[in-house]
Parts: C-alpha cells; sequence; structure tokens
C-alpha cells in the first residue's frame, strides 16, 4: 500500500513537472506540448470516430498476430520436444534467432504483405512466436518423466497426454512467455504501424508528427499509455488466476 | 472337491502362469558405445495368478526396468514377457495397471480428476466416474477428501489416494514401483498392512519393487533378489504366511529370519553396487 502510494506520488509529480515546463516555456513546445494543451487535443479526438476506428484495427491487429504467434509458438514447441535430438537440434536455432532485431527485417514485411494491416500483423506475430515458442520449449522439456510415464500406463493417447499431463505442466513456465509475448506483439504492432502503414494508432501519431501537431501526437502517446496499463493489469489478473492452485 | 479348489496358495501354483518371463535382456545404449549400460542380463520368472512377487536388489540394480518392461512401457533388447499368453510389448491399460511414488498424482487435477481421466482412456462410462472413485476412496479411508488437490494432502494421503487410483482400475495385474519410498518409516508399515488386507481381498496379481527387506518379508508371497548390476535374479524366497498379514507378523522368529537372508544375499551385492556407483562418478568427474 505504501509502495503505492509512492508511485502515485512520483507520476504527480511528474505531471506537475510536465505543467510546469509547458507553463514556463522552459522547453520548446514543438518538443513538449502544455499539458492542458495535450488534454484538450484528447478531448477533441476522442470525439471522432476516426480515433475509434484507429483504436479498433490497432487492437484487431493486436489481437490476430497475437493468436496467430500462440497457435504457431505452441505448435512448433511441441513439435520440437517430440525427442530430445530434435530440441537439441532446433531450440538454440529459435533461441538465435530470436537474438537478430527482426526489425531489420520490417521492409520485407511491407514487401511480402503490403503496407495494409496483414504486414502488422505479420510482424507482431513473427515478434512474439518466438518468446512463446522458447518458453514453452522449456516448460514441455522440464515435465518430469514420472508423469509421463503414468500417463503412458493408463494408455493415454498422444493428444489426451498433451491437454492432461504436458500442457498442465508446463503451463507456469509457457505463461511467463505468454505474457513476454503478448507486449512485445503490442510493441512491434504500434511501431510497424508507427513506421509504415495507413491505419491504426501508430500511423496517427506518426501523422500528427509529420504535420507537426505535437499536442495531437502527446495526446495519441497518452491513449497508449493509457491501454499499456490497462492490459498489463489484465494480464496480470488472468496470469494470477491462472496461477491459482 | 479338489485340493486346488480348497487351498487358493495351491491354486496359485497349479494355475499357468499370470506373467512370464523369458530370456529378458535390457541394454540402454547401442551395443558398442562405452556409456552403454546392460541393466538387466537373462531375467526368467514366472509369476502366477493371484501371487504377491517382490523384486528386491540394491540401488540401481534394474528392478524398476525390469518391472517397466513387464508392463510394456519398454521393449526388452531380448526375451520378452507374456501375460496370459499374449505378448507385451506396449502398454495395457486393460490387463495391467502401475501405481508408482505419490508424487504421480497429477498435481494439477483434483483427487477426483485424477480418478476420472484415468477411467476416460480405460474406456469407463462418464456415468459410472464418480461411484467407482468414491467405493475406492472409501476402501483406503479416503472418500472425505475426493475434490481436494494433491498438494492439499499429506505425503501418506496422496499414496493412500494413488494406491486407490490403481486398485480402481480393476486390473487383475498391479505393478507397483517402490511406492513407498517417499514414506516414513511408520506411514510405510501402517500402509504395507492396509496393502496386505486390500490384496488379500482383490486377489490380483502383484509385482512389487522396493529395497526395503522388512516391506518385502511382510507383504510377499515370494522375493526376488537381485544382483548389482546388470541384474540377475540371485535367489528367489517363498515366504509361506496367507494374507492379510497382521502386524504381529513382524514380531515373530521366521520373519527375522527371512528379512536376515535376504540381508545375507544382498549384502555382497549393495557392495558391488556402492563400487559401479563410485566408478560411474570417477568416469563423469
Amino acid at each position: 500500500m505504501q509502495a503505492r502510494a509512492v508511485q502515485l506520488v512520483f507520476i504527480g509529480l511528474a505531471f506537475a513537472a510536465w505543467y510546469v515546463a509547458g507553463r514556463t516555456g522552459a522547453v520548446s513546445p514543438l518538443f513538449l506540448p502544455p499539458l492542458e494543451d495535450v488534454f484538450q487535443a484528447l478531448a477533441q479526438l476522442v470525439q471522432t470516430t476516426e480515433f475509434w476506428s484507429a483504436v479498433g484495427v490497432t487492437l484487431a491487429t493486436i489481437a490476430r498476430a497475437y493468436l496467430i504467434a500462440c497457435v504457431l509458438g505452441i505448435g512448433v514447441a511441441y513439435l520440437v520436444t517430440r525427442s530430445r535430438f530434435l530440441t537439441r537440434l532446433l531450440e538454440p536455432v529459435i533461441s538465435n534467432l530470436f537474438a537478430i532485431p527482426i526489425t531489420l527485417f520490417f521492409p520485407l514485411f511491407i514487401l511480402l504483405f503490403g503496407i495494409g494491416v496483414e504486414s502488422k500483423v505479420a510482424y507482431g506475430a513473427t515478434n512474439a512466436f518466438f518468446p512463446i515458442a522458447l518458453n514453452t520449449i522449456a516448460g514441455l522439456s522440464s515435465v518430469d518423466g514420472r508423469f509421463l510415464n503414468a500417463a503412458r500406463s493408463m494408455g493415454f493417447t498422444p493428444f489426451g497426454t498433451f491437454r492432461h499431463v504436458l500442457f498442465p505442466a508446463a503451463f507456469p513456465i509457457m505463461l511467463t512467455g505468454l505474457r513476454i509475448g503478448f507486449f512485445i506483439c503490442f510493441a512491434s504492432v504500434l511501431a510497424g504501424e508507427t513506421i509504415s502503414s495507413v491505419s491504426g494508432v501508430g500511423r496517427n501519431i506518426a501523422l500528427a508528427a509529420e504535420l507537426f501537431e505535437p499536442a495531437r501526437m502527446f495526446a495519441w502517446i497518452v491513449v497508449v499509455i493509457a491501454a499499456a496499463l490497462v492490459l498489463n493489469t489484465l494480464v496480470s489478473m488472468i496470469e494470477n488466476r491462472m496461477r491459482g492452485h | 472337491m479338489n485340493l486346488a479348489e480348497a487351498d487358493p496358495k495351491i491354486a496359485a501354483v497349479q494355475a499357468p502362469a499370470a506373467i512370464s518371463v523369458r530370456g529378458l535382456t535390457q541394454r540402454f545404449g547401442d551395443p558398442g558405445d562405452p556409456r552403454a549400460v546392460l541393466a538387466v542380463d537373462s531375467v526368467s520368472l514366472d509369476i502366477a495368478r493371484g501371487e504377491f512377487l517382490c523384486l528386491l536388489g540394491p540401488s540401481g540394480c534394474g528392478k524398476s526396468t525390469l518391472l517397466n518392461v513387464i508392463g510394456g512401457l519398454l521393449k526388452p533388447t531380448e526375451g520378452a514377457v507374456t501375460v496370459e499368453g499374449a505378448i507385451v510389448d506396449a502398454p495395457r491399460p486393460d490387463k495391467i495397471a502401475f501405481v508408482f511414488q505419490e508424487s504421480t498424482l497429477f498435481p494439477w487435477y483434483t483427487v477426483a480428476e485424477n480418478f476420472a481421466i484415468a477411467f476416460k482412456y480405460q474406456g469407463a462410462a462418464a456415468s459410472e466416474w464418480r461411484d467407482r472413485t468414491l467405493s475406492a476412496l472409501k476402501s483406503v479411508g479416503m472418500a472425505g477428501f475426493i475434490d481436494h488437490y494433491p498438494n492439499q494432502l499429506s505425503i501418506g494421503m496422496r499414496q493412500r489416494v494413488n494406491l486407490a487410483r490403481g486398485i480402481a482400475a480393476g486390473t487383475e495385474i498391479l505393478l507397483m514401483d517402490e511406492p513407498f519410498a517417499a514414506l516414513d518409516e511408520q506411514t510405510r508399515m501402517v500402509l504395507g498392512e492396509d496393502l496386505s488386507t486390500l490384496l488379500a481381498e482383490t486377489g490380483k496379481t502383484i509385482v512389487f519393487v522396493t529395497h526395503s527387506l522388512a516391506e518385502a518379508v511382510f507383504l510377499s508371497d515370494r522375493i526376488a533378489v537381485m544382483t548389482a548390476r546388470p541384474g540377475r535374479i540371485k535367489k528367489i524366497l517363498s515366504i509361506d504366511v496367507p494374507h492379510p498379514r497382521l502386524p504381529g507378523f513382524m514380531l515373530e522368529p521366521r520373519f527375522s529370519e527371512w528379512r536376515n537372508e535376504c540381508y545375507a544375499l544382498l549384502r555382497d551385492e549393495i557392495r558391488e553396487a556402492m563400487a559401479i556407483a563410485e566408478t560411474a562418478g570417477k568416469e563423469t568427474s
């Protein structure tokens, strides 16, 4: 509780500093527009349909990218861990690929999938795939062999073994990957939209910057920060529930 | 009326073997590989219907390996296992159930769910699951804990549940791999008594792996004493006392005699096993 109070005081101080900086003109309004201008811009923004459609496009892109990353990440991890040899062969490959900044290949995503939503879905999914796959591989390879022996002795099918043994046993470690993957997905979709796109929140941030409308740009950034906080709280809640028993 | 019907002991001896092990050899790794291990070396053994047989031996002697081959979890390198005449080369959940250590209850499922998935893959109807689970839990005095998670129970309680899961499978054969190894001495003895009573009622054929001498003598009809690696059968002892056995059996002079005989057979093997472990330690370091 005490920590929470100190955190709130810090946020309050940051806003106060922002306000004072705008009032005194200590910082050029081009880099940091006055606080009241930003809130005014935000108030105007939320009244437009353009705002809500941009938010909708971005959320849908994140959701699609994340779903693809989950399915592919967990699927690949399952196949890789079917044999110890495959794990030894492919786990380092995936973990080394993860070390390469995928941003380098962003132009390739645009070439392959166009400037629309699809390239951002593919880019977000690719980025999120790696932490999900790596953590799922780690989780699945750490499953106690005695559980698997017990499952085999009771005649479990391969799918039954996955559903009742491998998945729940690996889940706590997988959850870490799912969480990291989600935020990487969130960040890459927004980054992708900012760099090159025709719609979405990131596109509007870039557009406001190009048009020298810093108040509007910061209003969009405030929206992203608010969304990040809400999503983080949501993910923590889901995670705590899933770690339940 | 013939003798076989009157005396179940004689019937067991005369009946065809429930499990028959012939020339079984189990090797891990390729024959040329210096790290290859000969775990079990040409073991032959017949286990009669309704018999309780203990595999007793030093750590690492291949007794669990032998049990896993009997249950179809491992394919033998050489030789074969037959159950009622049919070769076992894969798990047979319809005929053979395993009881491992209590930690093989799935911790993410409640006691009831642990039973339910076992029944599901046996092909039992979903409507039967709860009744069968309850009656199995009743037999080990755990009916009140059907909706608990394993981690909410003590180790002894968990092993009762685990035992009940193995018995509830309703198979003729039960293979038990050091089920009581993680328990303290007192709990182990109490569960051993319960097991003896339960088994006298069910008439199952049981192969039980242990390294506890007292447990082996208390529970077994026969004890197969194994050598250090590679595991061979050194001697088979018959413990001719009817089930259910009462705690008083442990105080009888013949109990200590059998126990001492087992120990005498095992002593050199244990030293040998320790020497093997030591050289293995040197090689890897």
